[in-house]
């Protein structure tokens, strides 16, 4: 089956995805959004990858670094110009789990991903992460969770987690059953969509739309919510992450992230 | 590196001692501390006791005369794992040094690492929180080095791996173990054929501070020794931000990472002649 991300990355792009040169699994394309070009960049599965931990959509050495290079080549292309919009389609599994990955500094890889989201956004590229399939855990901190403004589809395989839900119930000792109860009563353990918008952190929800097979309405309406999402970015004074505590579900399900930062600018200084 | 008569472990401290020695003498002021009484909100509800600091100390005061904060990371409490209040302490730190650069105070920041990655007790709120440390680090570096230590004995995984690579300079003892993913979360994803997690000399071999510093992964190697830490932790700021840090050289590592043919038979010794400038 076509990945989520090539899915997307294909419907909403105008021209053949490309893949990043040292690659065979990070793809992008361009399209026009609002009368300007945005970039779009995903990370996809392939059977073939040459390092056989990352064949099944995770951010490994290759795509961590591939995704920090196609990154800083679109941040040199637009230096003295327009910053374009950069979108990252998210649908990526884990991290790499590998002796070899390890050994290489996979590490340093995603970090090096981290680190050309949160500079193309500092430079003033608006960069929005659209949640199409999975967002997990080291994976997710490498791909998207530098954006300025994160988008999910409604859709039961957007999964946004830390950790797998057969892991988490490994290492907790507990029962798939009690995984789940646990995520009802406690918003950040939930596997579920519904209770991750709880915590604030997006600025969208966008429900029905065919996610594995959408059509030309369901494009238009996730392009009519990135460009919102784009102008938004563009209308604020700030490049930080700021909106994650603003939102009125931050505002309660956040209430001790936003008490310990009042705390902090409270007491830093000597009184 | 041999170590005086004086020498004094700082592997055995804890977080607030740890802290303390790296500001100087007299300088440590401690923020949010146990009577600010921020807790988890997410850890009773789950029948586990809180801890006051929640497992991260801040900690202002001077590096040389010049102010500073240091966020030291408690591995006594389950397992220097970040929760949301942890991962707050620690984004929100950095976030107010950057607000002190942008009012031209050169406020320097340092991150004792001792952290298994996210708690998961409070997995989503502690993935975003480790975003943000990412985030305020990557923003702060911008004006003055952003420190990281990992001394051990815990080490430093999961996403604050991440953000360990992020920093300006890291400095390692050989006890610290520094690693995306845990040797045990590798053997239990991809077997015991492709890690066996209880040979450790295997994994300090791979993950070993002496080996991230050998192959350039980390930039200082010491010994476990305060003075000797403290005293990196000096150099680092006087050295000034290098001119491409780790994270940004996207050319230099995959033209190293190309030149791996992963169906070749690579190890630990191999990699440090062909990766290692020391």
């Amino acid at each position: 089956m076509t990945s989520r991300g090539h899915i997307w990355l294909r419907a909403l792009t105008d021209q053949a995805p490309q893949i990043v040169s040292g690659t065979s699994t990070v793809l992008y394309a361009d399209a026009v959004l609002n009368e300007e070009t945005a970039r779009f960049i995903t990370v996809v599965p392939d059977a073939e990858n040459r390092f056989p931990r990352a064949r099944n959509g995770e951010v490994g050495l290759d795509e961590g670094w591939g995704l920090a290079a196609i990154l800083r080549d679109t941040m040199r292309a637009d230096q003295g110009g327009a910053r374009r919009p950069i979108v990252a389609l998210v649908d990526v599994t884990s991290q790499a789990y590998g002796r070899r990955e390890e050994m290489l500094g996979i590490h340093l890889a995603c970090a090096a991903a981290a680190d050309a989201y949160a500079a193309a956004r500092l430079g003033g590229h608006p960069v929005i992460a659209l949640l199409v399939g999975k967002a997990m855990s080291g994976a997710f901190l490498a791909h998207g969770y530098q954006a300025n403004r994160l988008l999910a589809l409604d859709d039961p395989a957007v999964l946004i987690h830390a950790m797998g839900r057969e892991a988490a119930a490994r290492v907790t000792r507990r029962c798939l059953q009690e995984i789940d109860e646990l995520g009802a009563r406690i918003p950040p353990m939930s596997y579920v969509l519904k209770d991750y918008a709880k915590l604030g952190l997006l600025s969208g929800v966008i429900a029905g739309v065919a996610a594995d097979d959408p059509g030309a309405d369901d494009v238009a309406r996730v392009k009519q919510e990135l460009v919102a999402a784009i102008m938004d970015v563009r209308a604020s004074t700030t490049r930080d992450l700021g909106c994650r505590l603003t939102s009125p579900e931050a505002r309660d399900m956040r209430a001790a992230s936003i008490a310990v930062r009042q705390k902090i600018s409270e007491q830093w200084d000597m009184r | 590196m041999t170590q005086g008569l004086s020498a004094q472990s700082f592997i055995e401290l804890r977080a607030r001692e740890r802290a303390r020695e790296i500001l100087d003498p007299g300088s440590f002021r401690e923020i949010l501390g146990p009577f600010d009484r921020l807790v988890s909100p997410w850890l009773p509800l789950q029948d586990i006791v809180t801890q006051a600091d929640d497992g991260v100390v801040l900690a202002r005061g001077t590096i040389d005369g010049v102010s500073a904060v240091v966020a030291a990371i408690e591995s006594a409490f389950q397992g220097g794992s970040m929760g949301e209040v942890a991962g707050a302490k620690i984004a929100g730190a950095l976030e107010q040094a950057l607000l002190d650069h942008q009012k031209g105070i050169a406020t320097r920041a340092v991150i004792l690492f001792e952290s298994g990655g996210v708690r998961l007790q409070e997995a989503n709120l502690g993935l975003a929180a480790i975003a943000e440390i990412h985030a305020a680090i990557v923003a702060l570096r911008q004006y003055v080095p952003v420190v990281g230590v990992v001394a051990g004995m815990v080490g430093c995984f999961g996403g604050m791996s991440l953000a360990a690579a992020l920093c300006s300079r890291l400095i390692v003892t050989k006890q610290a173990r520094l690693g995306m993913n845990g040797p045990e979360v590798i053997e239990q994803e991809a077997g015991i054929a492709e890690l066996d997690a209880s040979d450790r000399r295997l994994i300090w071999s791979l993950i070993g501070g002496a080996q991230r510093h050998a192959t350039g992964l980390a930039d200082d190697l010491v010994e476990d020794d305060v003075t000797e830490i403290a005293n990196a932790v000096r150099r680092a700021f006087k050295d000034g931000c290098p001119d491409l840090h780790r994270s940004a050289d996207v050319d230099g590592y995959r033209a190293k990472i190309a030149a791996i043919d992963p169906a070749v038979a690579l190890s630990p010794v191999e990699l440090r002649q062909t990766w290692g400038t020391k």
